[in-house]
């Protein structure tokens, strides 16, 4: 006689198991924020906040590090955006399947998959020396927008993918020409998708290193122009860690950076939430 | 006579849809169209607004006229078309935007864009098929948020905020239950002074309480056209005979 378990019982065991993946994954996402932040938000103050960072680090705010992650980020974001949604509109919306549109969404799947030092090594070769840009905003931002264009490629794609095939008959059948439906059916329709992947890419652009320490530099200068060299947030966590300079900073600035990226989550998803409950 | 068709052949790929259509549509009457699932009955619906331009892979031989303009020459312009011939699709599809979004849709694609004229485009086609009274208070709510039967009327409305002449009608009540189903219907009765429509239905009944003409459609040929009363009570072909009598479909 074979041993079975009846299907009550495979039901109980299934969920608690689900359960138990999903507590086991909220519980270190919790105990990473947790950690970060108790180590963290006793060095945050006022002066820490805005002031000059002084002697390496040790002593002294991040204001410039604030500034500098600001701007790349900022940089990144606005030359990444138009580039992803546009080729992700003519990908879905101009091009027929086929190997060629398959073979384009690989490639943009494989480039999200490379490790960011790559794309840091490409950044310093290519914007810092041969276009001369220096270690600079720029340089990094330009960086960071390449690494972060598949991702906001892809998730556009599929967002723009997802809107119903109606909605474009509809617009055609009323006499919408092609970028009439684009414009006011399509991309409206696939903005909640389309934020996402943008969300996405500003996490990982906020929080990169590798990629902005080849690019940007690590200057702790107030940045005064996208032609500063800067040391964004990450980076400067990592120095100050790696070298032993000050772990009491190292966590306030890690801190922070918690702190900005979840302010970002929660704006975006509050904004997404208004802009879907309009309408549904 | 406002559209005609001679020798009309599609093909999806190598799949003949449409075999041989010759078929004359009166101006402001009501045309049905029946015939089971599948006969080609949708797609022919289709070929007058060339909306199986959109699907990869469709050919067509033979012309199609309105008013005498074969609408498949290269030089007939597509959105003109589209505009003259509108389109109600089988469940109502609102956009989920507003009200008054959804009905200004196609003004503001012709590049009305003065509030005041989009308002007055909005009243006069929420009025044309009931709709003003009862939602003058809330055009700015989500269209998504009415019924199905208003749904449906909304699309209509949207449809006449562009103008057409032509209404074409792919099972429009269809996601609908009976009571919504007798409003449309009268509906379509008062505006086919207006406008010429085209209806594809696989309800029998419906095509016989409101067509004026019916052809009968049977694996993409064009079996029996004629008015109502000769399709549904003397059936020349022994095919419509059997469909109509309930022997398939």
């Amino acid at each position: 006689m074979t041993f079975r378990i009846g299907p009550r019982t495979s039901q109980i065991i299934a969920h608690a198991v689900l359960l138990l993946m999903t507590a086991v994954m909220v519980i270190v996402l919790f105990f990473i924020i947790f950690y970060v932040l108790k180590n963290g938000v006793g060095q945050i103050s006022l002066e820490f906040l805005t002031g000059k960072t002084r002697e390496m680090g040790k002593e002294g705010g991040i204001l410039p590090s604030i500034v500098g992650t600001v701007f790349i980020t900022l940089v990144a974001t606005i030359i990444a955006t138009p580039l992803g949604v546009g080729s992700a509109v003519y990908l879905v919306e101009y091009t027929h399947t086929g190997p060629v549109r398959r073979l384009i969404s690989f490639g943009a799947d494989c480039l999200a998959g490379v490790p960011s030092i790559i794309f840091g090594l490409f950044g310093f070769i290519f914007f810092v020396i041969k276009m001369h840009l220096g270690w600079s905003i720029l340089s990094g931002g330009l960086t960071l927008a390449v690494m972060i264009l598949p991702t906001i490629i892809r998730t556009s794609e599929e967002a723009i993918k997802s809107v119903p095939h109606s909605y474009r008959e509809i617009s055609y059948s009323l006499g919408g020409g092609k970028l009439d439906t684009i414009l006011r059916v399509v991309l409206p329709t696939a903005l909640p998708g389309i934020l996402t992947g943008i969300i996405l890419g500003i996490g990982r652009a906020v929080g990169e290193t590798a990629a902005v320490i080849f690019t940007a530099g690590s200057s702790l200068g107030m940045p005064t122009s996208v032609f500063s060299s800067t040391r964004t947030l990450a980076v400067h966590f990592y120095i100050l860690a790696r070298e032993g300079i000050s772990m009491d900073k190292a966590y306030g600035t890690a801190a922070v950076l918690i702190i900005i990226i979840l302010t970002i989550n929660f704006i975006a998803y509050r904004l997404m939430h208004r802009f879907i409950a309009r309408y549904y | 006579m406002i559209i005609r068709t001679a020798n009309l052949n599609l093909y999806y790929h190598k799949f003949q849809a449409l075999q041989n259509v010759n078929v004359n549509i009166q101006r402001n009457i009501i045309t049905g169209i029946i015939g089971s699932s599948g006969c080609g009955k949708s797609t022919l619906l289709r070929v007058f607004n060339r909306m199986n331009d959109l699907i990869e892979g469709v050919g067509i031989t033979g012309s199609v006229l309105i008013d005498g303009e074969d609408i498949y020459s290269p030089m007939h312009d597509l959105i003109q078309l589209r505009k003259r011939v509108g389109m109600v699709f089988q469940r109502p599809n609102a956009f989920p935007l507003s009200i008054f979004d959804n009905i200004a849709y196609g003004p503001r694609v012709w590049s009305i864009s003065d509030k005041k004229t989009l308002s007055e485009i909005v009243e006069r086609s929420l009025s044309a098929v009931d709709l003003f009274a009862d939602l003058q208070d809330k055009l700015d709510s989500p269209a998504l948020g009415l019924s199905a039967e208003k749904q449906q009327r909304l699309c209509i409305a949207r449809l006449l905020a562009v103008e057409p002449e032509i209404l074409l009608m792919d099972e429009p009540c269809s996601a609908l239950d009976p009571i919504a189903t007798g409003k449309i219907e009268e509906l379509m009765i008062e505006l086919k002074k207006k406008y010429t429509i085209i209806i594809v239905t696989h309800n029998m009944q419906q095509a016989a309480r409101i067509a004026d003409e019916v052809g009968f459609m049977l694996l993409g040929e064009l079996v029996e056209f004629g008015t109502a009363k000769m399709i549904f009570t003397n059936p020349r072909d022994r095919r419509t005979f059997d469909y109509i009598s309930g022997r398939f479909g």
